[in-house]
């Protein structure tokens, strides 16, 4: 370790600290919480594939859970052409 | 007095539960309160081979659920303190052999005869666990400052609080803090969570603060728990605080620190 990294170290304890205070909020308030997740990607699923075809093995589901709020991401892959079950706009 | 039920208890394995039962309840012991120290750890036992007792083990805990041996044949009394005794957990029977109801019958067995009975339960939130909590008055959550171990406390607290007996007659579980292998120059450092924030974060009282050091190791090597093998020791008096704790004394929260010798001051470390 460098004279620099010592000066410049951040310390770590701060950061265990606050993940942990995030990870536990999430944890203590919804013990359903992946059932709730796996019920909202299915149901959305379902609404898409009314007008598209879905490959499912390219569906991508992200949570990420901050402090204030949390975002969930869900990549659906949609086919280049052809994929339109022809209902759409 | 009406003996108390604690549950020793962590989720996360490794963080010293073990180490805290035998070190607490020797020194309940040594101030005159009649101690039963149970091993639930089913298959797993310990608390025999940190106690001493390794080589006595006739009959367990087990053994006494399912009516095989009496109570009184299957507790080990210490020999250096003798109104210390020890439930071992069985090491080849199965854990689904624990019935609530045979759990029941065993405590309330103790009661009569035992001022504290301390329940030293698995790691995890199995079985074991929930049965090692189940009938406990008081909860010693032990804890390192570390993230995994402070996730898995607060998962135990929320199981104290909804599956045991009291939780479901909708009594309070009384629930105290031990925090083990602190280490206080790296808290300092910012390299080590602090107590506060371990407090804040899982918001139940302050049993007492074990410093990290070498001679919790010693003690176990040698079959005794850290109060009566080195009483003196930073762990040893820190564990003497928390039993008084228990035991309803109101101490100021220190965190003892390893008395040097004048040689050690000397040459700058601890002389043995």
């Amino acid at each position: 370790m460098s004279l620099l990294d010592f000066f410049t170290r951040r310390s770590s304890a701060p950061v265990a600290r606050d993940r942990l205070q995030i990870l536990l909020a999430h944890e203590r308030s919804a013990g359903s919480d992946s059932n709730l997740i796996n019920r909202l990607q299915e149901e959305i699923l379902q609404v898409i594939a009314k007008h598209m075809a879905i490959d499912r093995d390219k569906v991508i589901v992200k949570v990420d859970r901050g402090k204030a709020m949390s975002t969930l991401e869900i990549d659906i892959e949609m086919p280049a052409c052809g994929g339109r079950l022809g209902t759409g706009n | 007095m009406m003996a108390k039920v604690i549950v020793v208890t962590s989720g996360k394995g490794g963080v010293g539960k073990t180490t805290s039962t035998a070190a607490l309840g020797a020194a309940l012991a040594k101030s005159g309160q009649k101690v039963v120290v149970i091993d639930f750890d089913v298959g797993l036992r310990n608390l025999d081979l940190v106690r001493g007792a390794e080589r006595r083990v006739v009959f367990d805990l087990i053994n006494v659920v399912q009516g095989e041996a009496k109570l009184a044949q299957a507790l080990i009394r210490d020999k250096r303190v003798d109104t210390l005794s020890l439930l071992p957990a069985s090491q080849t029977r199965d854990k689904d052999a624990l019935t609530i109801e045979g759990v029941e019958k065993v405590i309330t067995e103790l009661r009569e005869k035992f001022d504290w009975i301390l329940c030293d339960s698995p790691a995890g939130i199995e079985k074991g666990a929930t049965m090692a909590m189940h009938y406990a008055d008081l909860a010693v959550i032990v804890t390192n400052p570390e993230v995994s171990s402070v996730r898995d406390s607060d998962r135990i607290i929320g199981l104290l609080d909804s599956k045991t007996a009291r939780a479901v007659k909708g009594e309070r579980m009384d629930k105290h803090l031990l925090i083990t292998r602190f280490d206080p120059a790296r808290a300092e450092r910012g390299e080590m969570l602090k107590i506060d924030d371990i407090l804040e974060i899982l918001a139940i009282p302050l049993l007492g603060i074990i410093p990290e050091s070498p001679q919790v190791l010693t003690a176990s090597n040698v079959g005794s728990p850290i109060t009566l093998n080195s009483p003196e020791s930073a762990p040893g008096r820190a564990y003497f605080d928390a039993a008084k704790r228990l035991m309803g004394e109101t101490l100021p929260m220190r965190i003892p620190s390893e008395r040097k010798s004048l040689l050690g001051k000397l040459f700058g470390r601890r002389v043995a």
